[in-house]
Order: C-alpha cells, then structure tokens, then sequence
C-alpha cells in the first residue's frame, strides 16, 4: 500500500492553518477547502500536526522491512589534516558512544591518511572499540576518489548499521558520493541524534528553511543510515588513556587509490591567532560596523579579552573582513562561553551559527534588532561608544 | 563548450519567519526564488561561454511553476532550459533528486561542465551536487571559489576549504559546485527579460529521462521525514540601560567570571 | 495606480526598480560622500539595455519613447537622484542629436552613446541662464572647420562624457536666429574643463565648467543648419522636461517611502508616530501631490511620444509641478524623521538636498510659468 495524504473535507473548516505551515508550499485553498498539490507535496506531516480540526490524513506506507541484521556497529569517520584530527571527529566520536550503548554494538573510529599509525593511540583514549586505518601515501589528503573509493569498501565488507561524518568541506563532499554509491540514506547538519530503540532506527534532527523548523529523519530500509553533524554542536568524547581498541589495518593498491583529480596545492588564509572555531569568547561585528577600518574597534575589545573576532554575513560580503571570520548558516558555527555581538541585527541565518552559545551580548542601536531576543545581555546604543567604553572596563578588570 | 547548470527554485527564505504567537511558519506572501547559491552557478557558467563560446542549457527538477525560475535563468543568458516535471518525483530526497537530474544529463547529451550552487537555501544539505557527479561517475570539486584555467579537457581551479583553499586539477567533463567568491552575478538585461518571455521550456517527464521508477520519488528516497516541528525559541535576558560608562562597568561585573 | 504600461514598459520600470535597489541604493551615500562618478552604475545601465533605452533601434537603443526614459529616471531616482543624473543627463545630451542630427551624425553617435558613452548638453553660461539668448560662446566658420570659443557652465556631465551638444553664436546679429548647435568630442583640442563644483545636492553628479579656446570641429559636426541652435535647444527641453519631472518624482518617492517606514518603527508615547493623525495628513498630503505630480508626468510623457507638435506648455507644467512637489515632500520627509532627519547618518536629509535643484535647472520654475502663461494667452487669442 503506497502513502498517501488526503483531506477530510467534512472536517475541514478553512481556516489557512495547514497552508501557512507547509514548508513546501503544497497546500494552497480552492473553495474554502484545502486542496494538496501533490507534486509538491513531500509527505512529511506538519500539516497533519498542525490542523487543529484533524481534518487531514496521512498514511504512511507499511515499509516492507528488509532483512538488515547483518549490519552492527556505529562507525565514525575521523578527518584528519596534515596529520592532525580535526577535532569534529572527537565530537562524533562523543555523540557516536552513545548511540553504540543504546544499540549494545562497537564504536569505531575510521581514519584514512599517511603516516598516521600514531593517531591510534588518540582515537583509542577518545573511546573507539575498534580502529579501522588505512595509510597510504596516495592519501595524505583528501582527494574525493580514493577516499570515496576506500570508504565504500570498507562499507561494504564490514557492514556498519550507523557511519557519522563531520560537516566539513572534505566530510560534506565525500560523504555524498559515499551515500549514492551505496544507496544510503544521508542526512546532513544534524543537530541532534538519537536512537529509537525497537525499531533500530537512528532519529536524525536536522535544520530546514534556514532554520526556522526542525525534521527529523529515519532511513527505515537502507544501510548503513549515515549523517553529518556540524562542529561544536556535540561535545567531544573525554579522553581515558589506556583504553584499549582493536585495531584493523586495510592496505588497498591499484585503482582504488587512483584520482582523477590532483591536489596541487593547499593555501592557508587564517590572519587570525586565535582560532574562531576552538575559541572561547568571540567579538563579532556586523552592518553596523560600517567599515573596514571601524574593526579595529571589535579587534581591540578581542585582543583584550584574548577572544577571536568574528563576523555576519553582511560584513563579510560587504568586504570588511575575510570569509574566514563568518559566523552564521553558510559561515561557522560556534559555541564559546560568550559570545559579543556588535551591530549585528540577528538575522536566522546568524543565529543559526552562535545560538547555542553560552552567553550571549548583543550591542546594537535598533531595540527591535531581533539579536536581542536571544542576548543574555543587550545593550542599546551605538557600539562605537559602548564597544571602547567595554574595552576600558575589561581591561582594568584583568590588569592590563 | 558544452555547460550545463542545475537550479532549484525555491522559497525566499529570508522572507520565512516564526510567528511568535503560534511558534509556527509564516509563509503569506514568500515568493519563491531561483536559489541564491545557483546564480553564482549560472553567472559562472553564462561567463565560460561568453569566454569559449557554445551552449549553455540550464535544468531543474520542480513543479511546474519552476518554469519560471528557468525564465528567468534565460533572461541571464542561458540559451536553453529544461524542466523535469512528474508526480512520481514527489518526495525525493537528495538521493532521488540527485538520479534524476543525472539521467536527465544523460539525455541532454555531451557535456564539458555541470555547475551546481553549493547548496539549496530550503534543505541546506549540498548533497545534490555531489550525488549527481556520483551517479554519472564524473569527476568534482565542490566549494569552486575561482575557476583558474579551463580548456577542453582539463581544469585548474580554486576550492575553498575552512583554512584558505585549495588548488586542485581536474579532467573535463566534471562537475563543480560553487560558491558565493566566485563571482558577482550579473543583472538581467532587457532584452534577456524579453527573450525569456517567449522562450520555449522544454518538459520532461519521468519516462522521458527513462528513469527507473524504483529510484524515484518517495520510493527511491532512502530518508524519510517523520517529524517537523518548529525548535524551541531561545528566550531573551536583560537589557542593560543607562550611560555608556555605568552600562560597561555593570557588563563588566556580570561577566568577570567568565573572561577572567 | 495603475498607469497601464505596455508589457515591455513594466518590465523596464522593474528592471530599472530592481537595479535601483540592488546596485544604486546601497551605494548612494558614499558617493554623495566621495562626490565621484558612478561609473559602475552606467556599466549595469548599459549591460542591462536600459542606458539606451530611449535612443532609437537602428541604433543600438531600445527604441523606447519619453514614457520609457522617465520610468527609468523615476525608479533610478529613488535610490540617488545624483547617481539617476549620470543617465538623465546623458539624454539631454543626446536629444539634439536624435531630434536634429543627420543620418551620419546619428550613426556614427548614438550607438557610441548607446554602449555607455555619457553625453552633456551645454548651453548655460555665467552671463546666461535663464536668458539663454544671452550667450556669448562663438562659433565662427573657417573654410571646412568651426572654431569655438567661449566657456560653458554649470555642465552636468562635464569633465565624464565623451560627447557633447553645444550651442554657440555663428551670427551675432542675428540675435536669436544667430546659434547653431554642434557636436564635440572630448579630447578635441580647445575643450577643456574646470573644476568640479561643490554643491548642496546630487554631489554624485559632475558638473563643471566647459572651456571652449579656439576649439576647431569639422563642419560635419553642425547639427542641422546654422541659426537652428534655440529652436534645437527648446525642442530638446520639451523632450527632456519630463525626465527632470520623473527625476524630481523618484526623489520625493524614495523620501517617502523613507518617511513611513520611518514613521511606522518610530515610538514616542508609547505608540508609532505614524498613529498619530498629524503624521498621517502630511503623509497623506504627500502621497497625493506625488501621484498627481505623477499622473501629469506620465500624460505628458505619452503625449511627446504621440507625436504632438506643441508640448511646451504641458512639459513646462510636468517639470514645475513635479519639482515643486519634490521639495515639499523631502522637506516634509526630513520633518517626519525629526532630529534623526537632521543627521547625515540618516538617509533622508539627501534627499532635500537633491530635490532643490529639479526646482532650478532645465530652466527654472519662474521660466516654466513665463512658459505656460505664454501658451495660455497664445491659445486664448487664438480662441476669440
């Protein structure tokens, strides 16, 4: 029996609700009635919870289960640049033990580099129970065929039931040509990852329309179920030397490791020495700086409170400051312990990036900049009187 | 050369916001747009051509309003425009998207390039992109800041990566995903506007693109949505007021702890 | 209101309405800051066909009439009347040319002007304003060439266009049968510029002195015959008078639609200004000297593109009506914002800057009445 979704049109009243809720704009009124277009229509049911006269009915198909317990284990793969582990691996490697325990099943660690035998040890302390490594000198970096090609196998011969990737530019690229290759399902930016136990299914929670909603997602009939999760959105798994993991070294030759595309070579641009994403305070600045020259300000109050300077998308686009400082939906996310927001009005798309910080300051000369529904602490005025008048104050605080 | 560029039309997201009162979607009056990412996709590709000369076909899997992204595609400068079209589409994920548009591709014929956005500003996955290069088994290079060289069997181009770039040499054809560095996409011009008005968008449906119908639509979606819910509003704190001098002094108190 | 424009028409005004808010609007204070040229916005105008729109097919415009230039100028001008003028300013230079110039004058110019060379049209001098009949540059016929002397004033344009419309004595005792109207090129030899001036509004506008010292132009650069030069002139105010008047109407509505957003956010007493009825009249009272101003702008637009062999009066009524309106509305806007309005941080108070000028130039609003009382009394004699 297929899905379908119909409308009770004795119960429907005309009131607009499902309409408005629609994220896909696939119910529109046709004679005081709602009508669903169903080449628009995704099945996804908020209109369902939204319709207070119950007047709509969703049934979802009885998904014919195939037969998948030969998959076991949650696998997360570890992305590590120039020898380093990035450190969105220890996050998933955090997150992914505790979907192992809820499955009863193995956590483990996949790392694919050169000369990498001693991030082991590493992998091992952050929990991994087994360690899948592949070292060649072919993958010294990411090149998406070798990397792609490898995973796959590994997929395929070993079975894992979750796999979890980082975010990242390298983890975004490969994991979806991972995904199609094997006729997996993938989810990416999920926020939130939980297990539902009888069914096995891994709850994957991600946001949609710039984040103004939240869907969760199951991948009932393929494996593995596979999701990327952005950095500082999980906390990385603690670190207990001495535990110990089984270790399993794949050598691959041939085709596999062969690329069609060649790495040339690998520019830095960081100007910064603070790192925006590992740092703890961050200062950033937005349209209401106004200028290239007006930063120096936002870097002032940085350098004292030895925070990173971030910024919005507005200025970033506008050319005041590099890509590299973006904070928001197409920028970074962060999660310091405080974060000061100066003339930055609070778009979703920048909150999305820093919301879950932990404290939140907001400087902006327009009460209703919407920043400040989620500041801890707002302060209306202009931030070139307020950012150097805060600058003064923390420097007596901290004797410099 | 032979470009082809995938869109998507979709909602104006910064238009989209929560009603407070009823913490749900406020979608009156959206007008749905061709996704922002995508028209750095077609300026680039409009760009290649005005530089080596030949086609440009843009083409897009929607409902049949789409069409007027495409429009508005040709008003820019591509020359030719596709819209893939059919209820058994309904429901795609990335995965079913990502088939459809390849044998969609396929049936378009030889290619030099596909330029994809980054990403879609509804679903926000930048799975599309990469799925399509996987299932035509081309070559990609996602995150293209700048196209550096180009000629007919090989490009060098820029990836942005979270540190700078990369510079990274690929064969042709393949596929490139881009993003907003790249260029600054053009406005369209009058006469654009007015061959866009009477351009003929070519329709197809799934039997056109002989797509399997297994791997359409809902069917041949892996994921499936089973909950939508609006997250829970961060709530506001205090507002500090009074003169700059007082006000930094209280701020300083409340967060000595944690610069400290 | 709906002014039931052709389908090419709204495209344009959306076009135009589109550039205005993504390219124009978001730059305009910088450059009635830095004072300098938009250079970048005639690229996007002639990128997007609409630098040319009013100049003929045949020639590498759109081929569209008055209606078109002024849906152009009026959307342009919401945005920065200044910036607007780089365009307007170029369709004053050139109407001599479509109006009068020869078949060759046409082809080898207008295209040139067409692909983005900007044009000025220079008749003001200092002894010379609204007496144009009082100017003294030269002209004098030698063999194949003229030589020009004299110096132009107060040129929009000057010193950035290529191409320049000029109207110079060839015989003094002809008096107003005595000008003639040329085409010069910039970089002829004997063309030079002043400085730029410093002025209250449209900053982003150049204008400048033009300096005729024994310019020598080929013959071929006459427009029409010697002794055409006012009536070239005045037939090249008729066209060009409804594009200051849109001009003049994009400023007041982009002041405007400042002011009632402006009044919408803004709260004392515990509610919007814009709840309280003294708000609400004047921008009442605005919106509808706007329309008006617009409903005469665009009848008597369509009423020089018909074909219409006297227009004087109505382009004379369009302009002043539209100027006068503007400054009353930015003046009203500034009001609106109150102490905000006065701050240059503030967008508002350019706009009362830039209006003031549509009230003087093009002939001032004095003129414009001298012309429509002249018309009405010439038709009131003719009717008896």
């Amino acid at each position: 029996m297929a899905s379908s979704i119909k409308i009770l049109l004795d119960k429907c009243i005309g009131c607009t609700f499902c309409v408005k809720t629609c994220p896909f704009v696939a119910i529109h009124m046709a004679n005081k009635k709602a009508v669903i277009d169903m080449g628009k229509c995704n099945l996804c049911g908020a209109c369902v919870a939204a319709c207070k006269f119950k007047a709509i009915e969703l049934n979802r198909e009885a998904v014919e289960k195939k037969d998948l317990s030969a998959y076991k284990d949650v696998w997360v793969f570890c992305e590590q640049k120039k020898g380093v582990i990035q450190t969105i691996s220890f996050e998933l490697l955090g997150e992914g033990k505790k979907l192992a325990k809820k499955l009863g099943v193995k956590l483990c660690a996949v790392i694919l580099g050169h000369n990498i035998e001693s991030k082991i040890a590493e992998l091992s302390a952050r929990g991994a129970d087994k360690i899948y490594i592949v070292d060649a000198p072919e993958l010294k970096s990411y090149q998406d065929d070798p990397y792609t090609n490898i995973l796959v196998d590994l997929i395929k011969e070993y079975k894992p039931e979750i796999v979890l990737c980082g975010a990242t530019t390298v983890g975004r690229s490969m994991i979806s040509r991972v995904a199609v290759k094997i006729d997996a399902g993938l989810t990416a930016d999920c926020t939130g990852l939980d297990i539902d136990e009888k069914e096995r299914l891994l709850l994957q929670t991600r946001p949609a329309f710039g984040g103004n909603i939240m869907a969760t997602i199951v991948t009932p009939n393929h494996r593995p179920q596979m999701s990327t999760v952005r950095h500082k959105v999980m906390k990385e798994a603690e670190i207990h030397k001495g535990h110990k993991s089984e270790v399993i070294r794949k050598t691959y030759s041939g085709d596999v490791l062969k690329s069609r595309t060649t790495l040339l070579d690998i520019v830095e641009e960081i100007e910064e020495t603070v790192n925006l994403a590992e740092a703890d305070i961050i200062v950033s600045g937005g349209r209401g700086v106004g200028g290239a020259e007006n930063f120096a300000i936002i870097k002032e109050l940085a350098k004292t409170l030895n925070a990173a300077v971030g910024a919005s998308r507005s200025a970033v686009d506008a050319g005041w400051i590099p890509y590299s400082h973006q904070v928001g939906q197409t920028g970074k996310t962060v999660c310091p312990k405080l974060y000061i927001a100066c003339g930055i009005s609070g778009q979703i798309q920048h909150l999305i990036g820093m919301q879950s910080s932990k404290v939140i300051v907001a400087i902006n000369k327009d009460p209703d900049a919407p920043i400040f529904k989620v500041a801890t602490y707002g302060i209306v005025g202009d931030l070139f009187e307020v950012v150097p008048a805060l600058t003064k104050e923390f420097k007596k605080i901290l004797k410099k | 050369m032979n470009i082809i560029v995938c869109i998507k039309q979709v909602p104006n997201t910064t238009d989209v916001k929560i009603d407070p009162v009823t913490n749900t979607l406020i979608r009156d009056g959206v007008e749905s747009v061709i996704n922002p990412f995508d028209t750095y996709a077609i300026e680039e590709a409009v760009r290649l051509k005005e530089r080596f000369g030949g086609k440009v076909t843009v083409v897009t899997m929607g409902p049949l309003q789409a069409e007027n992204a495409l429009k508005e595609a040709i008003s820019l400068g591509c020359d030719e425009a596709i819209l893939v079209s059919d209820r058994k589409f309904a429901g795609s994920d990335t995965w079913a998207t990502s088939y459809t548009l390849s044998c969609a591709i396929k049936k378009i014929g030889a290619y030099d390039v596909v330029i994809c956005g980054k990403q879609a500003s509804d679903g926000d996955t930048a799975q599309v992109g990469p799925g399509i290069s996987t299932h035509l088994d081309i070559p990609q290079v996602t995150y293209v800041k700048k196209i550096e060289d180009i000629s007919a069997n090989k490009a060098k181009v820029e990836r942005m990566t979270e540190e700078g770039y990369d510079i990274v040499e690929t064969p042709l054809p393949c596929l490139f995903t881009v993003v907003k560095e790249i260029n600054t996409p053009r406005i369209p011009s009058l006469k654009g506007m007015m061959k866009a008005k009477s351009a003929k968008i070519t329709k197809w449906t799934a039997e056109d693109i002989k797509a399997e119908p297994k791997s359409l639509g809902l069917e041949g979606s892996p994921t499936r949505v089973v909950k939508i819910f609006t997250p829970p509003a961060r709530k506001g704190g205090e507002m500090l007021s009074g003169d700059t001098a007082d006000v930094a002094k209280e701020l300083g108190e409340l967060l000595k702890d944690i610069v400290i | 209101m709906d002014y039931l424009l052709t389908e090419q028409q709204t495209m344009i005004r959306d076009l135009a309405r589109k550039i205005a808010k993504e390219k124009i609007a978001p730059i305009a204070a910088k450059y009635d800051e830095t004072e300098e040229f938009a250079w970048e916005i005639v690229k996007v105008l002639v990128d997007s066909d609409l630098f040319g729109v009013y100049i003929p097919e045949a020639y590498g415009g759109l081929g569209g009439g008055i209606v078109d230039m002024c849906l152009v100028a009026e959307e342009l001008s919401k945005a920065c009347g200044g910036i607007a003028l780089g365009f307007a300013g170029t369709g004053l230079g050139t109407f001599p040319i479509i109006l009068y110039g020869s078949e060759e004058q046409k082809k080898k110019y207008l295209p040139q002007i067409a692909k983005g060379k900007v044009a000025a049209f220079c008749i003001t001098e200092a002894e010379a304003g609204s007496d144009a009949g009082g100017i003294k540059t030269t002209a004098k016929k030698d063999g194949d060439y003229y030589i020009l002397n004299g110096t132009k004033q107060w040129i929009t344009n000057a010193g950035e266009a290529e191409i320049y419309t000029v109207i110079a004595m060839t015989d003094k005792t002809k008096g107003a049968r005595g000008a003639s109207a040329f085409i010069v090129e910039k970089g002829t030899k004997g063309v030079d510029f002043g400085a730029k001036e410093k002025k209250l509004g449209i900053r982003a506008s150049a204008t400048r002195e033009v300096i005729f010292t024994d310019c020598k132009i080929p013959k071929a650069n006459l427009i029409s015959k010697e002794g055409m030069g006012f009536i070239v002139a005045m037939k090249t105010f008729d066209n060009s008078r409804p594009g200051v008047a849109a001009q003049a109407l994009g400023i007041a509505q982009g002041a405007l639609d400042h002011a009632v957003g402006y009044a919408r956010k803004r709260v004392q007493f515990g509610q919007p200004i814009s709840s309280f009825q003294a708000i609400q009249h004047m921008m009442a009272d605005m919106a509808t000297q706007i329309e008006a101003a617009r409903a005469l702008v665009y009848a008597t637009a369509r009423m020089v593109d018909s074909g219409a062999k006297n227009v004087a009066k109505e382009s004379a009524m369009a302009k002043m009506f539209a100027s006068d309106v503007a400054m009353k509305v930015t003046v009203d806007a500034v009001q609106i914002f109150g102490g905000y309005g006065y701050m240059r941080d503030y967008p508002i108070e350019k706009y009362m800057r830039d209006a003031k000028i549509t009230q003087i130039y093009e002939g001032t609003n004095q003129i414009q009445r001298n012309v429509i009382a002249a018309n009405l009394i010439k038709e009131n004699l003719k009717s008896e």
